[in-house]
């Protein structure tokens, strides 16, 4: 049964400004679908993002939504989640909005393990610049700003959301849909910062620089790259190589920041 | 029944004064000289059920603010020079969304890092024009701790009345100074919530402009839900870049404003009828222009102080009708001249004016501005 | 049983050719530059083209 995304999406707004074949509308319905299962209600849900592609998603969607500026998504929502815990908090935004540009605001969302939800879309690139290099962007990759390849190193954001203190962290790509709804949804149950890295393919701006044919080759290389967990397990180093980890990667129990505040507050009343 | 009085430092009496508005959220980050208005609230906020967060930057804390006021808590931030260069960022972002808040700025030297324990007025102009784009602004700049914690009170008001962003204008010396402060009874000042939506969810829209220039803005988290964005946008909420769109948008925001001058200004002017000389002096500064005006007055010279409380808007016409029976205008600022050049703009010079401009980190003595009236008769 | 309903919403595809590509029955066709339900016979419902697709634009009832 064909799931029914017109239920959640503001009326008249698509189709959406991203490329063809941008796989940010797929990570959207997988967003949508993860919505549903969990039953979260509308009026009691805020989506915040940054700048950028990824950061449109809100203005599609029938929720309270904070297009906000540049990278600082992640702290517009703390304050939305402090002020309102009740509130069910998702932040959406690429890879230079959540780990450049945002990536303190970030790390420190991590740290205080406060209650939201991050979907990082990571498609390796600036897009909506026209392709500069970000901090995702792969060494020796080309962007419109390293005309000889890219001299720098990555961030992985999953372990720099684990190292930071994020207490669920997990990754998929665009290319599998199925898990996309799935782990945002193991994410939204879970009590404390979630982050959920989905690798994204961006045929415009770093598709055609890096010698992807079509779109349907970037997709393919999703598909190749992706070793779930526990397969990882029984594969040697050299298997691995070039792989990246797909499925939660690290799941925790630790103090969540507004219950955490909850408690400052009961002491300073008194009890 | 006697009212509760107190010896508070300014900063302090700033917070309280936040407190009493209303304030239910604070996000900071720490920055000298404006500490103890953080310091002050991290104790307080949490015995009235508010939260109080210490966020990673200056910027974050200014983003804490606006993601809580729009869940429809009245929020306040406070910093110094080189945190509120980071927070123009989002203070844009406030002016556009049109969200309410209070940033308080403690200014100390500048620029960059300057000196932070040193006093300073150099902000004046930042409070203006610090944030890129066209854009609404409103600065208060109260000179004692009692009127710290009224103008505090009254920032939050003119935040809620006009949905944006309003700086209070403290310095070193009245953040840190000590005086006597009578606690106001509830009720004793006057405290605006903010304008509730009241059409039907389906036809609610956060900047619908057919009722007036300043539509309710619905929180988070209620039965009303639209879409925020730092982009130009019509008054459903969504982006837009259509140029009559654009323009009536950016011509509404600077008309809350222009519209409302009376509601939002506030002077102080103190003998100034017979006034010959005139001098406009603000903050701090303004208390040391005072004990000079007694002086000179003292001494057989008609001096009068004319003291501007609210700072942006600029009292444009009063300075002008001023200016027409003044022989001298004298501005002392701690900066090198900031408050001057709206005063020489809007007096379009119809007697001489001088400034007095001191950047050493000391304040402005009665002894100079004495000095300078003299001079310039 | 009836064989599902495949639809592609023209006015919303973009012509990736995500769903051509990776259906495993090949009910897809690219005509020029949207995809065309060509085979609608052969779907097994398994309904990868629908979760694929980033343009809301492919429907299997």
């Amino acid at each position: 049964m064909a799931f029914d995304y017109e239920q959640y999406l503001r009326p008249g707004k698509l189709p959406h400004i991203w490329c063809p074949g941008c796989g940010h509308g797929i990570v959207m319905k997988g967003l949508l679908r993860a919505i549903d299962t969990c039953g979260l209600e509308k009026n009691n849900t805020a989506i915040v993002s940054g700048i950028g592609c990824a950061s449109r998603l809100p203005g599609y969607v029938d929720f309270n939504t904070l297009h906000t500026a540049h990278g600082r998504a992640a702290a517009f929502a703390t304050g939305i989640k402090m002020a309102k815990p009740e509130m069910d908090v998702l932040v959406v935004g690429g890879d230079g909005d959540g780990v450049a540009i945002g990536g303190n605001h970030f790390i420190h969302a991590c740290r205080r393990n406060i209650d939201m939800t991050y979907v990082l879309l990571n498609n390796y690139i600036y897009g909506m610049t026209g392709g500069q290099f970000s901090p995702c962007t792969p060494t020796w990759a080309k962007a419109s700003t390293t005309p000889y390849g890219n001299p720098d190193p990555i961030f992985d954001v999953p372990k720099l959301a684990i190292g930071a203190g994020a207490t669920f962290v997990a990754r998929t790509t665009a290319f599998h849909a199925t898990q996309i709804d799935k782990l945002i949804a193991a994410g939204l149950r879970h009590k404390g910062m979630a982050v959920i890295e989905v690798l994204d393919d961006c045929p415009t701006a770093y598709g055609r620089r890096n010698k992807f044919r079509s779109v349907v080759d970037m997709m393919k290389r999703l598909k190749e790259i992706a070793v779930p967990v526990k397969a990882a397990a029984h594969m040697t180093p050299e298997q691995l190589e070039g792989k990246v980890l797909t499925g939660i990667l690290h799941q925790e129990e630790r103090p969540e920041y507004c219950e955490q505040y909850q408690q400052v507050i009961a002491r300073a009343q008194g009890a | 029944m006697a009212k509760k009085v107190a010896l508070l430092q300014g900063n302090e009496a700033c917070a309280y004064g936040a407190l009493y508005a209303g304030c239910s959220f604070f996000g900071g980050y720490p920055i000298t000289p404006s500490t103890e208005v953080a310091e002050v609230m991290s104790k307080e906020l949490p015995k009235t059920g508010g939260k109080f967060i210490q966020m990673e930057d200056e910027i974050a804390a200014m983003a804490s603010i606006l993601g809580a006021s729009l869940t429809g808590a009245k929020a306040l931030t406070a910093s110094s020079g080189p945190g509120i260069s980071l927070k123009q960022e989002l203070i844009g972002y406030a002016c556009i969304a049109e969200i309410p808040c209070v940033i308080v700025n403690v200014m100390r030297g500048g620029p960059s890092t300057g000196m932070p324990t040193g006093p300073s007025q150099s902000d004046v102009m930042q409070a203006k024009w610090g944030t890129h784009g066209d854009h609404p602004a409103i600065a208060l700049a109260p000179a004692s701790c009692q009127e710290i914690f009224s103008e505090t009170v009254r920032a939050f008001n003119l935040a809620e009345i006009y949905r944006m962003p309003v700086q209070v204008l403290l310095d070193e010396i009245n953040g840190h100074m000590r005086e006597r402060i009578e606690f106001p009874e509830p009720g004793d000042l006057e405290v605006v919530d903010r304008q509730q939506a009241t059409v039907s969810p389906a036809d609610y829209k956060p900047f619908d402009d057919s009722q007036g220039d300043i539509p309710p803005l619905a929180s988070f988290g209620s039965e009303y839900r639209y879409h925020v964005t730092g982009l130009n946008k019509a008054a459903d909420g969504f982006p837009t870049s259509k140029p009559e769109l654009v323009d009536a948008e950016q011509r509404r925001q600077l008309r809350k404003i222009e519209a409302n001058r009376a509601a939002i200004e506030k002077n102080e002017e103190y003998l100034i009828d017979d006034a010959e000389v005139i001098v406009v002096a603000y903050g701090t500064i303004s208390r040391s222009a005072r004990y000079a005006v007694d002086v000179l007055r003292k001494e057989g010279i008609k001096a009068g102080l004319f003291r501007p409380i609210t700072l942006w808007p600029f009292p444009e016409q009063r300075m002008a009708e001023l200016a027409g029976q003044a022989k001298a205008i004298v501005v002392p600022e701690m900066n090198l001249g900031q408050l001057i050049l709206e005063v020489e703009r809007v007096t379009r010079r119809v007697c001489p004016i001088e400034g007095i401009g001191r950047v050493d980190g000391e304040p402005i003595t009665p002894a100079q501005i004495v000095a300078k009236v003299k001079e310039v008769l | 049983m009836s064989s599902p309903k495949v639809e592609i919403i023209e006015n919303y595809c973009k012509g990736c050719s995500i769903c051509v590509e990776f259906c495993p029955t090949n009910v897809f066709k690219m005509e020029g530059f949207v995809a065309k339900v060509v085979r609608p016979e052969a779907c097994t419902k398994c309904m990868l083209c629908e979760l694929r697709c980033p343009d809301f634009a492919v429907k299997v009832h």
